[in-house]
């Protein structure tokens, strides 16, 4: 301590730092955390990994123990997933290596043909893909939509009773979807929304909204009035002035709620399995049910969560900076 | 109390100078005010005496010893932050005590010194409160005695009264000059604010862009700026600056001026042929037979005191100190004249004073 | 409706004429239960550069939202040229609002910032015209080189010449501005202040003016209006202000340093502090129980001076020094010019111009000798 409180430390220090933040003592524990918090980060991401390589993985390697790192990588599991097949009889095989040698079938046909297989056609798993895509997309520009309309008024008008009106739209959200979920399927299957895309939109618009409310209401609350203001004294209406001053100002809170919206919608699990069956059936609720259907496919079922959440990353990636940026822009002075 | 040095004080950020090599002794009891615009190193330097920043290269002393590389707390300097930095979950009392309690006083020993700064600060009817239901004027008053109460070596304040209105800030203003100067304390001050600087400083540190333009007291940074940043920055409003070029012992100014050089100067003007004329407000007086010329741009009552903004062509307006009751249409056509002891002048390429010899 | 468009069209004919005054009448505003502004009139003279001055939450800022039309007053009535105007929308009452700040459209660039008034539904201005009326603007205002940037890249000044831009731009018939300088820093507001005088002064505009900082309220209005718990106080040219306070409250709020105030007492034909120190023959109408106020700079340092006193402190500010000096029991501030040579410490004689002093009786109220 003396003699670095002497001495300093033997290269310049141009960081901006504490004095003893640069003694050897505080650099040393400095590494050491960031090896620790490194280590860490990589024991979460291990599931995530074994995920990657699952989905890569022969029906054979699968089940290996111990678990294989290093293995021969192949595409069954995503045949599995996407395709029905139908064991192909040995003259019907003779057929197919044939066309194979010709080069007259693709690389799936190919990898089904390696077990002895024939695809008959797409699995029920694309069509929930396109329920997933549908139901979700839809739901969170509907509630996005609506969340922005209403945020706008909660944080500009003064309406009777707002504040309990606020709080009654949140207190949709309190009850765990579980308990609501008996009640809403007896309904549904009333009014003949049971398995239906119009049901499940539906259902995650409301459910997203309330959120939407509350989300678009702060952002909008932080973009000052004086904007409309001079707009209004300038000679614009009120509509005009929300769609040319305020709606440009909160692209970033509308991109941030998109995202949480969408990947409630995505990845929503109970209302989904208790709601539908097979016409308006998501993704989620059918990966655990490839379980179980002539032994389990754990390739397939990797691939499927793996290509479950691709969608997302590239959402959240694509507006990850309005994610991390608040909704300031720069004219605004503080 | 304390003197402090700073030898060869740097700070670099990779390549770019927050501070460029800086020398700077501050005797014991002086009051030193950092007076710049932002960006221009004066927060830095303070975080460097402080310890809250590492030094690049240099050395800080204080009380000769070197202090370069001690941990903040062991430097026996206190700290005054602009937003008080007080605790919120604690009381007045508590607050204040914090910085003892932290140095493992005894109890009775804090509740002596707490009674004390109390007392010189007039918050004892505050102990009891918590630091979210005082006034800005109060919570700065804590800040100063959680300072005080630690009986340090010198004091370090940033931008304290910016966060408070005009009027608060004046009257703390004051009484924090007031409190230094009862207890001798060595204090450096930073600020942005030249009035806050000429009212409380002995002596003006200057800087801009890193560098230190001028050091000296109030007297002297006011009526003899050492460049043109110092003459546009010090005052309320700047320096009147005019550019001009010399010929025949006189100044050729805009407007058809001509401005007859006052003695003592020639010498040192001579090798410029153009230079700038520089001159406070109250230097220049409204007379019918002065040598200037110019018309009104505009004419203002500041209280005790009338402004008067002259045109003297274009865009050269100067700012004239007027008696109260004075009063001129704007466009009417004025004659004044400059004090020829208070008139600068300036070299425009490098932007330095000349000095008269 | 009808009578709305009939409105504006009125008014958009006496907008050529460009006659522009304003006359607020009783206008009362409450907030759920709080008054904002009780039975507020004035006048404002077409060409003027009236100042309303005020602490913060003086109604102030409301005054100026009720006469742009953003507020709705509970009682009263606004007029322009002596017409009504409390029927029409914002959009209709032909005024600019330059406010204290966010006044900028962010995601636009100045020269659109500049064009937004011009382009909207009620003014409809042809393309080419706005080019023109935006270039001879940009020139006063010298931010041509700026117009083409996006507002997010400028400076404090330069967004407020913007939106002052902004304003002429439109040529309204009222300027309503909001504490537009009260964001800049020092120097910048300083000469900005002398811009905007200069600026209405040439172009004859009338504007109402909202600040709490007395200095600007002083040197550039022709009236001032002092606002405290909404109701006006005073009424005035800023020499009746700043010389004839009408309550301790106008004295206290104009000038700087603060007015000396102390409580006082007559008798025996004099007028005597607390202490016992005697300030002034006393007039026949003052009371028997008064404050007595004394400007900084009527306190002059004078060697046959009737007073003394030891420097506390000296405040050197430039322009002029502010000395703190202790004389019984009293601390007075007096303000002298230049930068002065006192020394703290060393005892001061001085006078105090006894026909420079304001007298208040106990409800704080100006008492004329």
């Amino acid at each position: 301590m003396s003699s670095f409180a002497e001495t300093g430390p033997r290269r310049p220090v141009t960081e901006s730092i504490r004095v003893d933040k640069v003694s050897p003592g505080a650099r040393a524990t400095g590494a050491v955390r960031a090896v620790v918090v490194v280590l860490v980060a990589l024991i979460m991401l291990i599931p995530i990994f074994v995920m990657l390589i699952t989905a890569f993985k022969t029906r054979i390697d699968v089940t290996a123990s111990p678990p294989k790192v290093f293995f021969q990588p192949t595409l069954e599991g995503i045949v599995l997933l996407f395709t029905n097949r139908a064991i192909a009889a040995p003259g019907r095989q003779e057929e197919l290596r044939q066309l194979a040698r010709e080069g007259k079938l693709n690389i799936f046909e190919q990898i089904a043909l390696d077990s002895g297989q024939e695809i008959t056609g797409a699995s029920p798993y694309v069509g929930r893909i396109i329920n997933s895509l549908l139901i979700a997309g839809i739901s969170t520009a509907l509630s996005v939509f609506l969340g922005v309309l209403a945020g706008y008024a909660f944080s500009r008008f003064s309406l009777p009773g707002k504040d309990d009106l606020l709080f009654f739209i949140l207190s949709t959200r309190m009850l765990p979807a579980i308990v609501v979920t008996i009640p809403l399927f007896l309904m549904f299957r009333q009014v003949g929304l049971y398995d239906s895309h119009l049901g499940m939109i539906l259902l995650y618009t409301v459910f997203n909204l309330s959120f939407a409310v509350w989300l678009m209401k702060g952002f909008f609350d932080e973009i000052p009035r004086e904007y409309e203001e001079a707009a209004l004294v300038d000679g614009y209406s009120r509509l005009e002035t929300f769609r040319k001053i305020v709606l440009p100002q909160s692209l970033s809170g509308i991109a941030a709620t998109t995202v949480f919206c969408l990947i409630f919608a995505w990845n929503e699990y109970a209302f989904a399995l208790m709601m539908t069956s097979e016409k308006a059936r998501t993704a989620p609720p059918s990966i655990p049910s490839m379980i179980g259907r002539g032994g389990v496919e754990w390739a397939a079922i990797a691939a499927g969560s793996l290509g479950f959440l691709i969608p997302v990353i590239i959402i959240v990636f694509a507006l990850r900076k309005y994610l991390l940026r608040g909704v300031t822009f720069g004219a605004i002075r503080q | 109390m304390a003197t402090i040095e700073l030898k060869q004080v740097e700070k670099r950020f990779g390549e770019a100078y927050a501070v460029k090599p800086l020398d700077l002794t501050i005797p014991d009891g002086e009051f030193i005010v950092l007076l710049g615009p932002s960006g221009c190193g004066k927060t830095t330097t303070l975080r460097m005496i402080s310890g809250l920043e590492t030094v690049t290269a240099g050395q800080i002393l204080l009380n000769d010893k070197n202090v370069t590389w001690l941990h903040p707390s062991a430097r026996d300097i206190a700290f005054v932050f602009q937003f008080y930095a007080l605790y919120p979950h604690l009381s007045v009392r508590n607050n204040i005590a914090f910085p003892l309690q932290a140095q493992g006083e005894k109890k009775d020993v804090i509740d002596e010194r707490i009674k004390q700064v109390v007392e010189l600060l007039r918050i004892e009817h505050l102990l009891g409160s918590r630091p979210g239901s005082l006034s800005g004027g109060d919570k700065q008053r804590v800040a100063l005695a959680r300072a005080l109460v630690r009986r340090p070596q010198a004091f370090l304040m940033d931008e304290p009264l910016g966060a408070l209105d005009a009027d608060l800030r004046e009257t703390m203003r004051a009484e924090i000059r007031q409190l230094q100067l009862r207890l001798n304390a060595t204090t450096v001050y930073v600020t942005h604010d030249q009035i806050e600087a000429m009212a409380m400083g002995d002596r003006i540190v200057v800087m801009s862009a890193a560098v230190v333009q001028q050091a000296g007291t109030p007297t002297e940074v006011y009526y003899n700026p050492a460049n043109l940043f110092v003459a546009k920055f010090i005052g309320s409003p700047g320096m009147n600056l005019v550019q001009g070029a010399f010929a025949d012992g006189a100044v050729r100014l805009p407007g058809d001026n001509q401005y007859l050089m006052p003695d003592g100067w020639k010498n040192s003007i001579a090798r410029n042929e153009n230079l700038i004329v520089g001159f406070r407000p109250e230097s220049a007086h409204v007379n019918a037979e002065g040598a200037l010329r110019g018309n009104v741009y505009a004419s203002d009552m500041h209280g005790s005191y009338n402004m008067l903004h002259v045109n003297m062509q274009g865009d050269h307006v100067v700012h004239l100190r007027a008696e109260r009751g004075t009063h001129y249409p704007i466009g009417a056509n004025i004659r004044f004249d400059i004090d020829p002891e208070m008139v600068r002048f300036f070299n425009p390429q490098n932007e330095m004073a000349l000095r008269k010899n | 409706m009808v009578n709305r468009r009939l409105l504006s069209a009125i008014c958009y004919l006496l907008s050529a004429i460009r006659m522009s005054n304003i006359s607020l009448s009783n206008i009362t505003k409450k907030f759920r239960s709080v008054i904002a502004l009780a039975d507020v009139s004035f006048r404002v003279n077409d060409g003027e550069f009236f100042v309303l001055l005020g602490p913060t939450g003086a109604g102030k800022t409301t005054t100026l939202r009720v006469i742009a039309g953003l507020e709705k007053q509970d009682a009263g009535s606004v007029a322009f040229d002596g017409e009504a105007i409390d029927a029409l929308t914002p959009a209709d009452r032909d005024i600019a609002f330059v406010f204290q700040q966010y006044s900028l459209y962010p995601t636009m660039s100045v020269y659109d910032n500049l064009a937004f008034p011009l382009r909207s539904p009620v003014h409809r201005v042809s393309e080419e015209e706005i080019k023109t009326k935006i270039r001879g603007v940009a020139e006063i205002l010298r931010i041509s080189h700026l117009l083409d940037r996006k507002t997010a890249r400028l400076s404090g000044g330069e967004m407020q010449r913007v939106s002052i831009g902004r304003a002429i731009v439109r040529d309204p018939r009222v300027f309503l501005m909001d504490e537009p300088l009260s964001n800049l820093d020092a120097k910048l507001r300083e000469s900005l202040r002398v811009e905007l005088k200069h600026i209405q002064k040439s172009l004859g505009k009338t504007i109402l003016y909202v600040t709490h900082d007395q200095i600007e309220a002083l040197t550039m209005a022709d009236r001032i209006a002092v606002l405290n718990e909404g109701q006006i106080v005073q009424e005035g040219a800023p020499d009746d202000i700043y010389d004839r306070p009408a309550t301790t409250f106008v004295a206290q709020l104009v000038g700087t340093p603060r007015i000396n105030l102390f409580e006082a007492t007559r008798q025996n034909g004099v007028v005597t502090l607390k202490d016992g120190t005697v300030m002034v023959e006393s007039k026949p109408n003052l009371p028997d129980a008064l404050l007595l106020g004394i400007r900084p700079e009527d306190v002059k340092p004078d060697a046959n001076g009737k007073f003394s006193g030891q420097i506390l402190l000296k405040e050197p500010l430039g322009v002029e020094t502010v000395l703190h000096i202790k004389t019984g029991e009293q601390t007075l501030l007096s303000l002298v010019p230049g930068m002065s040579d006192a020394k703290i410490g060393d005892v001061l004689k001085f006078s105090i111009a006894s026909d420079k002093l304001h007298f208040f009786d106990t409800n704080r109220k100006r008492v004329n000798a």
